[in-house]
């Protein structure tokens, strides 16, 4: 059983840019919902079901499709081995609130099956085809010792092979993601520990 | 039924979120569903609401969801119907 295990790839958006391993990827020219609409085309996404998700599960689609740029896991591992270990501060508040305004005249049902956080993990694993293990905490901030030690767990324990491992959040327009790519290829960015989570994470303020 | 069918495409298009699909894309016999324009059973619970919405009306027996709601033509001769009534 491998006891260490390795970050290969990392990605944030900050609200108006994409960054993979640091580097710029996309910079949009709007803000909000607009700029994942833009960001969608800006880096030749076609998957018509986005403009249907919340901007929660907009956010992390885009996080990981930045993610997953040039690979399709899928072939290299079983989706069974695939797992994705999410968080975020705010739940689906964005999506309750207006879920909530709906409920005055028509509840909206589109709306409706997006007010749980953990929608944006389903919808991240039908776009990927990943049938591994699954889980969206909630936490005020992001927490690495936690998150790494759960990450390394999963993997240590053969329960997966490679994990889609970090935080998106999303609140009337204001975003963040970062997401992580961590395998047992030591071919990596680092090796996948608390520090160094916590190191890429605190990157993207300096983007 | 020309001015109803046009008036329709537009209120699915925004109501369905369909941001790829131009109302004038949408033809008045396609299929709606699966094959067709692709759209699942979240946006069928979003086309009743759009009927009590829009039009007032209840679909008031489910069982026949597939059956109105299979094109646009059906949906409006549904709605003319209804409306009449």
């Amino acid at each position: 059983m491998s006891r260490s295990h390795y970050i290969t790839r990392y990605v944030h958006i900050d609200g108006q840019s994409i960054y993979v391993d640091g580097g710029l990827l996309y910079r949009g020219d709007h803000m909000g919902t607009d700029f994942l609409n833009e960001a969608y085309k800006g880096i030749g996404l076609d998957y018509p079901k986005f403009y249907k998700m919340d901007p929660l599960s907009r956010l992390a689609i885009l996080a990981t499709e930045a993610l997953l740029t040039g690979r399709k896991l899928t072939q290299e591992y079983s989706p069974e081995d695939i797992a994705i270990i999410a968080s975020c501060a705010h739940s689906s508040l964005d999506t309750d609130l207006r879920y909530q305004q709906s409920v005055a005249t028509a509840p909206s049902p589109s709306l409706f099956v997006y007010t749980l956080p953990n929608v944006m993990i389903g919808e991240v694993c039908i776009r990927q085809g990943i049938k591994g293990e699954n889980t969206c905490f909630v936490s005020e901030s992001f927490d690495p010792p936690f998150q790494a030690d759960y990450v390394n767990g999963l993997l240590g324990e053969g329960r997966a092979e490679v994990c889609i491992s970090g935080r998106a959040d999303y609140l009337r327009g204001e975003m963040n993601a970062f997401f992580m790519l961590v395998e047992k290829n030591p071919a990596s960015l680092g090796e996948h520990n608390s520090q160094t989570t916590k190191q890429l994470y605190d990157r993207q303020w300096k983007n | 039924m020309e001015e109803l069918m046009q008036t329709l495409k537009g209120q699915i298009v925004e109501q369905l979120n369909l941001q790829h699909i131009k109302p004038e894309d949408i033809g008045d016999d396609q299929s709606l569903f699966v094959e067709g324009l692709g759209l699942d059973s979240i946006d069928a619970l979003e086309l009743i609401v759009l009927l009590q919405q829009k039009y007032g009306i209840k679909l008031a027996n489910p069982s026949e969801g597939p059956t109105v709601f299979k094109t646009v033509r059906s949906i409006a001769e549904y709605i003319t119907a209804h409306k009449a009534a």
